[in-house]
């Protein structure tokens, strides 16, 4: 009946068990966050209060969600409809992306309990950036989930309400796609109130089209990579002509991406400072030298039917994206005030964050091998 | 397809296009705002100041803060060296690092080369605050009258968007309490409204840090600089046209500029020193404008009363909507099976 189809097979599989085993460690930390403070577990500091878990949980857990939305641009709006068999998985991966990056806010949250002032009429600040993103990230998980629906509703033989639910996709399909349209930009005008506090190398007004963009690109860069290892680890056959395809397009939104990034620093005059020699642009050097490896590997079109070069190039594509965030927010954040400040994760937060994406791939397994989201092999 | 296309097109200029004319020259901003009418503030004129720290003792009783020792673990009074969770104010010193410690004292006072100087640091009421601009939750307030800017922690969520925005570094967050808060100067409101002074400016022995409307502190500055270093001037003491005894002293060598007249688009503590602001952990590459001139531009053009997403919104739903139905035409003619038409299917 359905294309798509539950891989099935054993669950408590060896990989399974390991990353169950690394989001235990993760828990164990997280009871020290939230019995001693922030402060025993991060090395978040006065100078830099926001670490990995703003940064990479959040910014870059959105970013790697936006797999749903870089695909329903594809098919439901570009009309692709030949990428239709990409779609549950993509949205599979943005419900657990965003998902996890909603949980990671709490984790990081200083007076988490106070959580509901940002749904409180009275209090809200509807010139915040961060007021946005909030409200934004939540819809969109909450449209995710509509989203998804389907596939359970398909699993669990609801047929009458599937097809109900059918007839207003349209409209959730749409706001699925506003959603991130609006927050991941947002997520750039974040950084704008810095000001000098963030090198020019990364200070810009277009800091919300290159968000936007450079989130649209790991979104196309998440659904190779997941297919790769998704026929790698669960042995199934790879749909490589729909990758191929997709290739073409990731490579002309890099192009895009970079000709707007470089256009910026020249236009601004800030490019000199790529040239200083300290590690703001070493760091830039590599953010950008990842965006340019794609190009390269993807630009001979004989070289996209290739699974080894589309899979470097993907993830290429997803360390760009993620390095361009960690760079803009912590790397090229000095702040001048007060002092000579210094910030690297401890092992506490890096194993936090490893844990929650652990938890990520758990999820992920465990939907693929009971849930019809994989197209039929 | 082809018409696809231009919809998509179309769709773009209402979004990302209108995303990217924000290069244009930091043209979208916001207008910035300005002083509060009966704005309060301080002039910390750091030529005055002794370095006694008086005026960190008095802030910590007058606003219960703890103690905090660092550096050599059997100090056992307080010695805050910056701004922190339990640290509102801090006086600290800037001298010539290129004076080796056994010749400091020659080190002459209120002067950059051989020379030093006292700083102190605390939350300077910006006319344009960046964690007003940036809180969520309505936690940082700017007093419409006074233009006091204050934390409100029982709205707080703790993000500490506003630790990572304040171009001064002046909030700060308890990182080692499970139930922790972000802390700055209020400038004492509460005891402003009992009549009273902040406490620093209460208890500063010299005048250096004086209390006083912003616009009378402005014109007490401009004073200052206009007369020569070296002639008499009678310095007031606690309010600016307070009923203190003043104490006379010669006009120092002022760096003939006052700090927060017009820097990030002002702020009501100003600053005069003898020595370069940057060297006093002021940032000086600074515009005249505040930054939330430039995130609020971006907000107002892209979200002013929501018609830009409802218009995006209308256009995705009509294009969606159009491309599902043909899909779904398509299907039903080439396979007469519509079950697995879920709306994403």
């Amino acid at each position: 009946m359905s294309e798509h189809a539950p891989v099935g097979g054993k669950l408590l599989t060896k990989p399974f068990l390991f990353f169950a085993v690394l989001f235990m460690i993760a828990l164990a930390f997280l009871a020290t966050r939230f019995i001693f403070g922030l402060g025993s577990v991060t090395n978040l500091n006065d100078g830099y209060p926001w670490g990995i878990w703003i940064v990479i949980d959040v910014m870059v857990g959105t970013a790697l969600g936006c797999a749903g939305y870089s695909v329903a641009l594809l098919v439901y709006i570009l009309n692709k409809g030949e990428y239709h068999p990409l779609v549950r998985s993509a949205v599979l991966a943005g419900l657990f992306g965003y998902g996890l990056a909603g949980l990671a806010v709490m984790i990081d949250l200083g007076r988490y309990w106070q959580f509901y002032t940002l749904l409180w009429p009275g209090f809200i600040q509807v010139n915040s950036v961060m007021l946005e993103v909030a409200w934004c990230v939540m819809a969109y998980i909450a449209v995710l989930f509509v989203e998804f629906a389907p596939v359970l509703l398909e699993r669990f033989g609801f047929k009458n309400l599937q097809q109900k639910l059918s007839k207003v996709m349209f409209l959730i399909i749409a706001v699925g796609i506003l959603l991130p349209t609006m927050h991941q930009s947002s997520l750039g005008t974040m950084a704008v109130v810095a000001g000098y506090q963030i090198s020019d190398l990364w200070q810009t007004q277009l800091l919300p089209p290159l968000f936007l963009i450079s989130a649209i690109l790991m979104g196309y860069a998440i659904v190779p990579f997941e297919s790769m290892l998704a026929s790698m680890g669960l042995r199934r056959p790879m749909e490589t002509d729909l990758l191929a395809k997709l290739s073409g397009v990731t490579l002309a939104v890099t192009v895009f991406y970079l000709v707007l990034r470089f256009g910026d620093l020249l236009w601004r005059g800030a490019l000199g400072l790529a040239f200083a020699g300290n590690l703001d642009a070493l760091m830039f050097w590599i953010e950008n030298l990842l965006f340019v490896v794609p190009i390269l590997l993807l630009a001979k079109r004989s070289n996209r039917n290739h699974p080894r070069l589309m899979f470097l190039s993907a993830v290429s594509l997803l360390l760009a994206g993620s390095i361009y965030r960690i760079n803009t927010y912590i790397v090229g954040y000095h702040p001048f005030a007060g002092g000579d400040w210094h910030y690297f994760p401890s092992v506490g937060e890096m194993m936090v964050t490893v844990g929650i994406f652990s938890f990520e791939v758990m999820l992920y397994l465990l939907a693929v091998k009971t849930l019809p989201v994989l197209h039929r092999a | 397809m082809a018409l696809n296309r231009r919809d998509f097109l179309k769709l773009s200029a209402a979004g990302v296009g209108g995303a990217l004319c924000t290069g244009n020259a930091q043209a979208v901003q916001r207008e910035p705002k300005q002083l509060p009418p009966e704005a309060v503030g301080m002039l910390y004129d750091s030529t005055l100041c002794i370095g006694c720290k008086a005026c960190m003792a008095a802030c910590k009783a007058a606003n219960g803060m703890p103690p905090e020792q660092t550096g050599e673990a059997d100090i056992m009074w307080d010695t805050p060296i910056e701004l922190s969770g339990k640290t509102l104010n801090v006086i600290k010193v800037y001298r010539d690092e290129t004076v080796p410690v056994s010749e400091q004292a020659s080190l002459v006072k209120d002067q950059e080369k051989n020379g030093y100087a006292f700083m102190k640091r605390h939350c300077l009421h910006c006319v344009d605050p960046s964690c007003v601009s940036a809180c969520p939750v309505s936690a940082m307030t700017k007093d419409p009258l006074t233009g006091i800017v204050e934390h409100h922690k029982e709205r707080c969520i703790g993000c500490r968007y506003c630790v990572y925005g304040c171009p001064f570094g002046v909030p700060k967050y308890e990182y080692n309490e499970a139930f922790g808060q972000i802390q700055k100067c209020q400038f004492c409101a509460h005891l402003q409204a009992k009549g009273e002074l902040p406490a620093c400016c209460d208890v500063c022995p010299t005048g250096a840090t004086l209390f006083g409307k912003v616009t009378d502190l402005q014109a007490e500055a401009e004073r200052r600089l206009a007369i020569q270093p070296g002639e008499s001037y009678v310095f007031p003491r606690g309010k600016l046209g307070g009923d203190r005894p003043p104490h006379e002293a010669k006009i120092p060598k002022y760096r003939k500029e006052l700090y927060g007249d017009k820097e990030l688009g002002g702020t009501q503590i100003l600053y005069l020193a003898g020595v370069p602001f940057d060297k006093l952990g002021l940032p000086t590459n600074v515009p005249d404008y505040g930054y939330p001139t430039l995130t609020e531009g971006i907000q107002h053009m892209l979200y002013k009363w929501m018609i830009a997403p409802a218009v995006l919104l209308g256009g995705l739903a009509y294009v969606v909507h159009r491309n599902t139905q043909k899909s779904h035409e398509s299907e039903r003619q080439s396979d007469s099976d519509t079950s697995s038409e879920g709306g994403e299917s």
